[in-house]
């Protein structure tokens, strides 16, 4: 309880770097630990691909690490390339946020009223175990234009868990401090405020997270069927046009993409909800 | 100091033929059976009993949060038919808001009021400091000891200035030491804010140190058992816990509270088959030998 007096005189430069060096030692090891990981991932892929090595699995016509490589410093000066990229991010921009501002009120309104809950929850559970790729041919009918229903599959792919988290979230909300608010005078409103959506903000997130992951899904498989744009277009377009090696820039630029994506989304959380910082 | 307002005397609780069931499956659960206590203005008043006998039941329903199946609750004459700032509570789980820093905590009540943000603050200030707790303003609940929290849980239901304050148990899962710590801090803020106090918990101890008037119920369905008044002076001293004075009210309660228990506890131990032990569970001999 005693506030920590301050130091006589402030600690040499050595004493600090040993002391970072000591509470950070775990992260350095795992960082460490991880490059090597890496490294070695490439060296395997390396060796299994300049060997052709055909056992049961075939890797005669993969991609090595180098070609995949020279495919890529090739394709970042290509505006196509670029623009398929920046169309993918587009329709996840639009699809995710989409399902993010319908999905997240609604999980918290349904968590809050029964009623709302009672009439929306069978329809939620009945369509929810659908793909999203299974909506392809109907949303393509829906949709006046190919570009609607890609978003609109998107949408659908990251609805479902980010409102299924939110209305987790809202059960599982500590009752004693609805009670205390009330006892200190909060009306409805601000106990959906102050009480329901913060405790609710680390399921939502959760939700926000894994809507993500399935927007990727989804958005790749559409654009695999139906795009003339995209990412996912452009890797199975690689194929057809036996460009072995930009099929694994093109699913390295989808992985790359989704990490970042989802790295956006944690450090959104950490901004918001400062109190689960470590 | 001059920041608290020191209001007028107020705060009678009054509960009037008071009884509560519960519904469930095998019919109605009456935890409270015929209980009429009050507090007046400015006095603290304790009540202890044996689990279950329905000690929260009856707060809550002083607070606001349960409905009395027969009998009114009054504070200051007026019915009480929901929560209200006007009764702080302090419960027995550390309900602070996790996402809220100290100070937001103790700020929360007066946002609710409509005091605008560089007063509120102010009060807040004043108020931590007065606990002690300035140093802790900016952290996250989390990052407090148990102590800490419950002292914050205190001084954020009196920072509404309520006519009332209502306890459950609240230092219920501290440590000996910090109890009796608590127990002054909760003393001191109490005589100088002259609110009425109504307390509920199941140590003998902290209820006559800290009270003017102890009620003790019987086991469920709970009812007023006793009515015992604690003549000790003030300001209490941790040595008064040692005079013969406070060690016979001791022996009265005690007893008083034993006895119940055991009542409670009888059915539990003829539901588990033990009354093929012998033991008479109903006379005073059981009380005698445990
Ligand atoms: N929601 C409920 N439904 C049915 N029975 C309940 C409910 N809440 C409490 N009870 C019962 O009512 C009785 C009184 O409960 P209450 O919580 O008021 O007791 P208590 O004196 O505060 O006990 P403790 O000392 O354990 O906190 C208990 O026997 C309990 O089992
Ligand atoms: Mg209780």
């Amino acid at each position: 309880m005693p506030a920590s007096t301050p130091p006589a005189s402030p600690p040499s430069f050595s004493t600090l770097t040993l002391r970072w060096y000591r509470l950070n030692r775990g992260g350095l090891r795992a960082t460490a630990i991880g490059i090597i990981s890496l490294l070695a991932f490439l060296l395997v892929w390396h060796l299994l691909t300049t060997y052709r090595v055909v056992f049961f699995v075939r890797f005669t016509n993969v991609p090595s690490p180098l070609a995949v490589y020279a495919s890529f410093t090739k394709a970042i000066h290509d505006p196509k390339f670029l623009l398929h990229v920046l169309l993918s991010c587009r329709r996840i921009f639009f699809g995710f946020s989409l399902a993010a501002i319908v999905a997240v009120p609604l999980g918290l309104i349904m968590g809050r009223f029964k009623v709302v809950h009672e009439i929306i929850f069978p329809v939620a559970e009945v369509l929810r175990p659908i793909p999203a790729i299974a909506w392809v041919p109907m949303a393509i009918m829906l949709w006046p234009t190919n570009e609607q229903s890609i978003v609109y599959i998107t949408f659908l792919g990251s609805f479902f868990p980010i409102l299924v988290n939110t209305l987790h979230g809202m059960s599982l909300v500590d009752p004693v401090l609805v009670r205390a608010a009330q006892c200190l005078g909060a009306r409805e409103r601000s106990i959906f405020r102050d009480v329901y959506f913060p405790a609710s903000l680390p399921h939502i997130f959760t939700g926000l997270t894994v809507g993500m992951g399935v927007a990727w899904v989804s958005l790749i498989a559409a654009e695999m069927i139906s795009g003339q744009y995209g990412i996912g277009y452009f890797t199975w377009e690689a194929y057809s046009l036996v460009q072995y090696a930009d099929i694994a820039l093109g699913m390295i630029a989808i992985g790359v993409l989704g990490l970042g994506s989802s790295m956006l989304i944690r450090g959104a959380g950490q901004l918001v909800m400062p109190w689960r910082l470590k | 100091m001059s920041e608290v307002v020191v209001k007028a005397p107020q705060g009678h609780i009054e509960v009037k033929n008071f009884s509560l069931s519960y519904d469930s499956i095998e019919g109605p659960v009456e935890a409270v059976t015929d209980t009429q206590i009050h507090v007046k203005p400015g006095e603290f008043v304790s009540i202890v009993g044996p689990s279950g006998c329905g000690k929260s039941t009856l707060l809550n329903a002083v607070a606001g949060f349960l409905k009395p199946t027969t009998g009114i609750v009054t504070v200051d004459g007026e019915k009480v038919n929901g929560p209200s700032a006007e009764r702080g509570m302090v419960f027995q789980q550390y309900s602070l808001f996790p996402w809220k820093t100290v100070r937001e905590n103790v700020e929360f009540g007066l946002k609710m009021r409509g005091m605008p943000r560089s007063q509120r603050e102010r009060a807040a200030r004043t108020l931590l400091g007065l606990a002690g707790l300035e140093a802790f303003e900016k952290h996250y609940p989390e990052k407090l000891s148990g102590g800490m929290k419950q002292r914050v849980g205190i001084v954020r239901a009196l920072a509404t200035g309520p006519k009332v304050l209502l306890l459950d148990e609240p230092f219920g899962a501290l440590d000996a030491q910090t109890r009796v710590i608590m127990q002054q801090i909760l003393t001191n803020m109490w005589q100088r804010l002259k609110i009425s106090v109504l307390f509920v918990t199941h140590d003998i101890d902290e209820a006559i140190f800290l009270s003017d008037r102890v009620y003790c119920m019987t086991a469920r369905p709970g009812s007023i058992k006793a009515e015992i008044p604690i003549p000790l002076e003030r300001p209490r001293q941790q040595s008064m816990m040692m005079s013969s004075e406070f060690l016979g009210l001791r022996r009265g309660l005690m007893s008083l509270i034993r006895e119940e228990s055991i009542k409670a506890m009888g059915g539990e131990l003829n539901d588990m088959g033990m009354q093929g032990l012998n033991i008479e569970l109903h006379g005073h001999s059981l009380a005698d030998v445990i």
